[in-house]
């Protein structure tokens, strides 16, 4: 029991630091029709700023600081880049988006070297918080929860209750008749963008202490992002929280349950060879739960997507 | 009635040989032939044996890039699982003597490839553009991270090697030498290169085109725009196989660095540098990519960011690629115009080469105060030595970036009227 509550509450947070980044990256899916390869680099942006911000002035002003610039940065990649591109179509702008991410990797590289930075969480809470039968939960591990959900909430709140969001949710639709009433949809497309990334920055402030932050973080996390969103359906903000939970407990659930796969195939009345090593089904006797917890998710994705291309809240193909 | 239809049939009817098709296929053959001879050092063979196996991966992709339509993130997996089938047959072939010759491995890499290619494809090439980029990144992901899994085949961390020289000797060619190596790859090269053209050239080929530009048009044509993509997919897996194949007899190991990502992009990468709207694009990028590859590399560290630089600077700016670049002077060639360009051009580009160089000598200093031992200041750039704490070349390369980007930029306008004129034919209005 306390081990379903501790894999429920770290699944969370994984799924939590996981909708952080579907969120804008499904906005802008929504918004543009292209989606951002490079949005995880966003994310690995916001943990360096906030690293390097953290330096002179603290955890807590890089919170603050980090995630704008990040936002700034994104804008002026779409006005000067992805405008640019997206005469040409649909694909090149994903062929964009792909060279800006190794871009970006390699430009924290240039500046930050290869190896892991000492980005550490604020000594406020480094203490624990709580524990559940004897496993400690860190008081940042509350924090990352708390930032994120206030975040969804202000982020649902300004879409469905304010003016912006509407002729936001408007210019999703009908982009050309929300220009007819007199709006600039282009800087719509702008904001939303930099919006989207400024997120994705928040989500690699937060994340960068605990899972750490290196020139490859952007990598790790990227393509499991979009796996995420064409789980939840390109462009449903509800999905993208659906899957990304799914996805943050799943993962979790998988790496913490030692299952072997020899349990299954003894059930199933098959006599274990004696001798591994000259077996070709070597693998599949000695497989357990935690090796295949990392590609569940991708299975699960291409499952999703052979049976029901739009998602599971999708409402249109992608 | 009857004469109207004859004409057209004679009109569609497939262009003949002629020297001039034929011509740039015997030249490149005659040039693969006697490359070995002068340039004969190993060091320099290996570059050309790595060359020829990105010119056939990058060739295949731009089946489903250029011609097809279809981006995909996993191309690296055909290739991937071809090489590893070809390495397990090589290995069978030393341990349970097999009597297959190694030069016909790449045939079975491409079956295999081709294999994988019609599973994968029978489901994934339903719809193009982003579905069918996205689970291309999804199985990618999916057979690198089994490569991990299961060790029987894939070998684990360290991957699967073996040994050519312990097969079949082939005329009493053991392939201990890598100029022997060599033409085997040559042979592979020429042979791939020209069936994907003539694949290209097939009415199948000519529809993946169709379906690319328009695949609703195509559709109403009574072609099923799924099929088409479908055939273009597998012949894809095929060639992917065929440059595994060849990547297993030229390293004689493969890992699960020839299946992830970062190798799906890379060839992504040299497909698009090279130019995907014309078939020799992808082999212009495949030369260059390698020739940059292993030159860059040698001389700086920072050669991946210049090289991310370049693509995205081609993604913006010339979305033809290299090959595009090139082609755009065709009509120019053909007024005979081309010379009028020349003086504008080096009016532009020299300044603007000069301004790189300055780009690049701040990187290099930047990067060096920042990640170079304390106490070392000498900077090794173009064959000279520059003391990266002394302000001269700080400043010598701001004004070159400076001056050079002012100067090309104030080019540009006489540029872009030298290009119109060229552009015209004699007469006309520009």
């Amino acid at each position: 029991m306390d081990l379903i509550a501790i894999n429920l509450l770290d699944g969370l947070v994984t799924g939590l630091l996981l909708f952080l980044l579907s969120s804008g990256l499904t906005l802008i899916f929504s918004m543009m029709g292209v989606l951002n390869f490079a949005h995880a680099s966003f994310y690995m942006l916001g943990a360096y700023f906030a690293y390097q911000i953290s330096r002179y002035v603290g955890f807590w002003p890089g919170l603050i600081l980090a995630p704008p610039l990040v936002g700034v940065l994104g804008a002026l990649v779409e006005r000067y880049g992805l405008r640019r591109v997206h005469q040409y179509g649909h694909v090149p702008e994903l062929i964009f988006t792909f060279g800006l991410a190794l871009l970006i990797e390699e430009i924290v590289q240039f500046f930050w070297g290869k190896n892991i930075v000492p980005y550490n969480e604020p000594e406020l809470l480094t203490f624990t918080l709580f524990s559940i039968g004897g496993n400690a939960v860190p008081a940042y591990k509350v924090f990352m929860i708390f930032i994120s959900m206030g975040i969804f909430l202000s982020l649902l709140y300004v879409l469905t209750r304010t003016r912006v969001g509407m002729i936001i949710q408007a210019a999703l639709s009908y982009p050309r008749t929300v220009e007819a009433l007199g709006h600039n949809v282009p800087l719509v497309f702008m904001g939303v963008f930099g919006v989207g990334t400024a997120l994705a920055g928040v989500a690699g402030v937060i994340a960068g202490p605990v899972l750490g932050t290196f020139p490859g973080m952007a990598y790790l996390l990227g393509s499991i992002v979009f796996v995420t969103i064409v789980i939840g359906g390109l462009g449903s903000l509800w999905g993208a929280l659906v899957a990304s939970l799914l996805i943050g407990w799943l993962t979790t659930f998988a790496a913490s349950y030692n299952f072997e796969f020899a349990t299954l195939l003894g059930a199933l009345g098959l006599e274990r060879p004696v001798d591994l090593s000259d077996s070709y089904l070597a693998d599949l006797w000695t497989l357990t739960l935690p090796q295949i917890g990392p590609i569940l998710p991708y299975l699960l994705m291409v499952l999703i997507l052979v049976f029901r291309p739009y998602g599971l809240f999708g409402k249109r193909d992608v | 009635m009857t004469d109207a239809i004859q004409k057209t049939a004679t009109v569609t009817r497939a262009p003949r040989l002629t020297l001039q098709t034929v011509l740039p296929w015997l030249l490149g053959i005659a040039f693969l032939g006697l490359m070995p001879f002068i340039f004969d050092s190993n060091s320099a063979i290996t570059i050309m044996n790595q060359m020829m196996i990105t010119i056939v991966f990058a060739l295949s992709y731009n089946m489903l890039l250029g011609q097809g339509g279809m981006l995909s993130f996993g191309h690296a997996v055909y290739m991937g699982v071809g090489g590893f089938f070809c390495m397990h047959i090589m290995n069978m072939v030393e341990t349970r003597e097999l009597p297959l010759p190694l030069p016909l491995l790449p045939v079975f890499g491409g079956l295999f490839g081709l294999g994988l290619a019609t599973i994968i494809g029978s489901f994934s090439t339903r719809k193009a553009g982003t579905v069918f980029a996205m689970i291309s990144l999804g199985i990618g992901e999916l057979i690198a991270a089994c490569s991990v899994i299961i060790v029987v085949f894939f070998g684990g961390e360290e991957g699967i090697s073996g040994d050519r020289t312990y097969g079949l000797p082939v005329f009493g060619i053991e392939f201990l030498r890598q100029v022997e190596v060599y033409y085997v790859l040559a042979f592979w090269t020429v042979l791939s290169a020209l069936l994907m053209y003539l694949f290209s050239r097939t009415p199948v080929g000519r529809m993946a085109n169709a379906v690319r530009d328009n695949p609703e048009r195509a559709e109403f044509l009574g072609y099923s725009a799924r099929w088409v993509r479908y055939f273009s997919f597998c012949n894809a897996g095929f060639f992917a196989g065929v440059a595994g194949g060849l990547f297993a007899i030229n390293y004689e190991i493969l890992t699960e660095g020839n299946l992830n990502l970062a190798q799906s992009g890379v060839i992504l990468l040299v497909t698009f540098l090279g130019g995907v709207g014309f078939f020799f694009g992808p082999i212009l990028g495949a030369l260059v990519f390698t020739m940059l590859q292993t030159v860059m590399s040698l001389q700086t560290e920072l050669w991946q960011l210049y090289l991310g630089a370049m693509f995205v600077a081609t993604v913006m700016f010339f979305p033809g690629g290299l090959a595009g670049v090139l082609m755009m002077h065709v009509p120019a060639i053909r007024l005979g115009k081309l010379g009028r360009l020349v003086v504008p051009y080096a009016k532009t580009l020299i300044p603007a080469a000069i301004a790189i160089l300055g780009a690049i000598i701040l990187l290099e200093l930047t990067f060096h105060t920042r990640h170079a031992v304390a106490g070392d200041t000498t900077v090794r750039l173009f064959w000279t030595d520059l003391n990266s704490h002394s302000l001269g070349p700080w400043i010598a390369g701001l004004a070159m970036l400076l001056g050079g980007f002012l100067l090309a930029r104030r080019s540009v306008p006489e540029l872009t009227a030298a290009w119109h004129d060229a552009n015209t034919p004699e007469g006309g209005r520009a």
